[in-house]
């Protein structure tokens, strides 16, 4: 039997009800986390490049031995146990929230690839009739040049998956997605 | 290690991301083709949730507060499948809505409609062995919003899904029979083919009514099902 995947539908203005209000996850770390610390700062723009203030943001994520907790991820090696790898915020009045997580691990790509360490980032908000898919890549990241999936993205905008770092604070990170227009930000079709 | 990817729906059957008819998508909807991605161990996984995440009494928006809500009691009931008609067991489903005046408590909501202090309009569960979920609500009412000149949201009640991956994450609406505002809303015409809107209608149904309590009504959810062939990561 073959069924016909239910449609999307936007989540509208109020989706903090639903989603955040109970369901809030900035902290992806407990205390015994292995791996080096990142703070995450994310902004939203729209095609005017104002903040949209009303996106839920969701993060999912492999651990700092690039190992996703999931049934799915067959590797003997399992995952830290103190591990779940799903962060879910809403934006403030600037369009950004800020996660506190590690850095992720290389995760396999297909066939004899490496994947470079990324966020898997789905945005929610009012005016998307689905969600809409990015990555976040850490710019400097030598494994970046060998990653198969930026290898599908025109090199001239590669650069919209980069989050930079904070000079001035020591393991943060700010990544800005651009919904649409100048520098529009990569949207992958998963 | 191998590992079979997710299948993609055909495009007619879902939204796209550009719906003049709806003002939102034009300063929001990307303007570039997106990037298919062929699934990796990214996106084939996902968060798997547990019991522990979910309270029991989470999944009736009527007893959430001292008194009774106002409005149509209502059961709503389905199961999550995924497109080769498995049922999702252990799957997390959130709802939320308005209230039974149209009115959602939230910040930002401003419709001059009263907010009802035995209502909040969110719940979650999980799905059961046979992908069955339950929610025991009010029904909602439809209101205005400023999309275009005397502009009414059908009722409707959000859903989020995530199945097993990032790829299956759903979140969608679901409307109720005989909505004379379901035909003329750009939200639910902004997907192409009409099947595939309609499927977004909950049906009543009398198996589910509760009699001297509640309507009863369903709606069934289809996620991605994956691909037959396996590759190699």
């Amino acid at each position: 039997m073959k069924l016909v995947p239910t449609a999307s539908q936007t989540a509208g203005p109020f989706l903090h009800l639903g989603l955040t209000d109970k369901g809030s996850v900035g902290g992806m770390v407990g205390q015994t986390a292995i791996g080096e610390l990142v703070r995450i700062r994310i902004y939203i723009l729209d095609g005017d490049g104002a903040p949209v203030s009303d996106a839920v943001v969701e993060v999912w994520q492999a651990d700092a031995q690039g190992r996703y907790r999931h049934p799915d991820d067959l590797r003997p090696t399992g995952c830290d146990p103190t591990w779940r790898g799903f962060g879910r915020l809403a934006v403030d009045q600037q369009g950004c929230c800020v996660f506190e997580s590690v850095k992720p691990g290389r995760v396999p790509g297909r066939g004899n690839t490496v994947q470079a360490p990324h966020l898997n980032i789905s945005i929610f908000a009012r005016g998307l009739l689905k969600q809409l898919v990015t990555r976040m890549y850490f710019a400097g990241d030598e494994s970046n040049l060998a990653d198969p999936v930026l290898a599908l993205v025109p090199e001239g905008r590669r650069e919209t998956l980069m989050a930079q770092p904070d000079n001035s604070h020591p393991g943060s990170w700010c990544f800005e997605i651009r919904l649409c227009g100048e520098n529009e930000t990569v949207f992958f079709d998963v | 290690m191998n590992i079979r990817a997710y299948r993609r729906p055909d495009p007619n059957t879902q939204p796209r991301y550009l719906y003049q008819a709806y003002r939102s998508t034009t300063r929001r909807a990307p303007t570039k083709p997106l990037i298919v991605l062929p699934h990796t161990l990214s996106e084939i996984t996902g968060p798997v949730y547990g019991h522990e995440d979910v309270g029991e009494m989470d999944n009736d928006l009527t007893r959430q507060h001292p008194g009774e809500p106002l409005g149509e009691r209502i059961i709503v009931t389905g199961r999550v499948l995924d497109a080769d008609g498995h049922p999702l067991r252990n799957s997390l489903v959130e709802i939320w809505q308005a209230n039974a005046a149209g009115r959602y408590a939230h910040h930002n909501d401003d419709h001059a409609a009263p907010l009802d202090p035995n209502f909040t309009g969110a719940g979650r569960t999980l799905t059961d062995p046979d992908g069955r979920y339950s929610f025991v609500t009010i029904k909602p009412g439809a209101y205005p919003w400023r999309n275009h000149e005397n502009a009414w949201r059908p009722a409707h009640i959000h859903f989020s899904l995530f199945g097993t991956a990032l790829a299956t994450r759903l979140v969608t609406q679901m409307y109720f029979p005989g909505d004379p505002l379901f035909p003329i809303d750009p939200v639910s015409q902004s997907i192409p083919d009409q099947k595939a809107r309609e499927r977004l209608i909950a049906n009543f149904d009398l198996a589910t009514t509760q009699p001297e309590w509640a309507l009863g009504y369903r709606f069934d959810i289809v996620l991605r099902g994956r691909e037959a062939t396996p590759f190699e990561a």
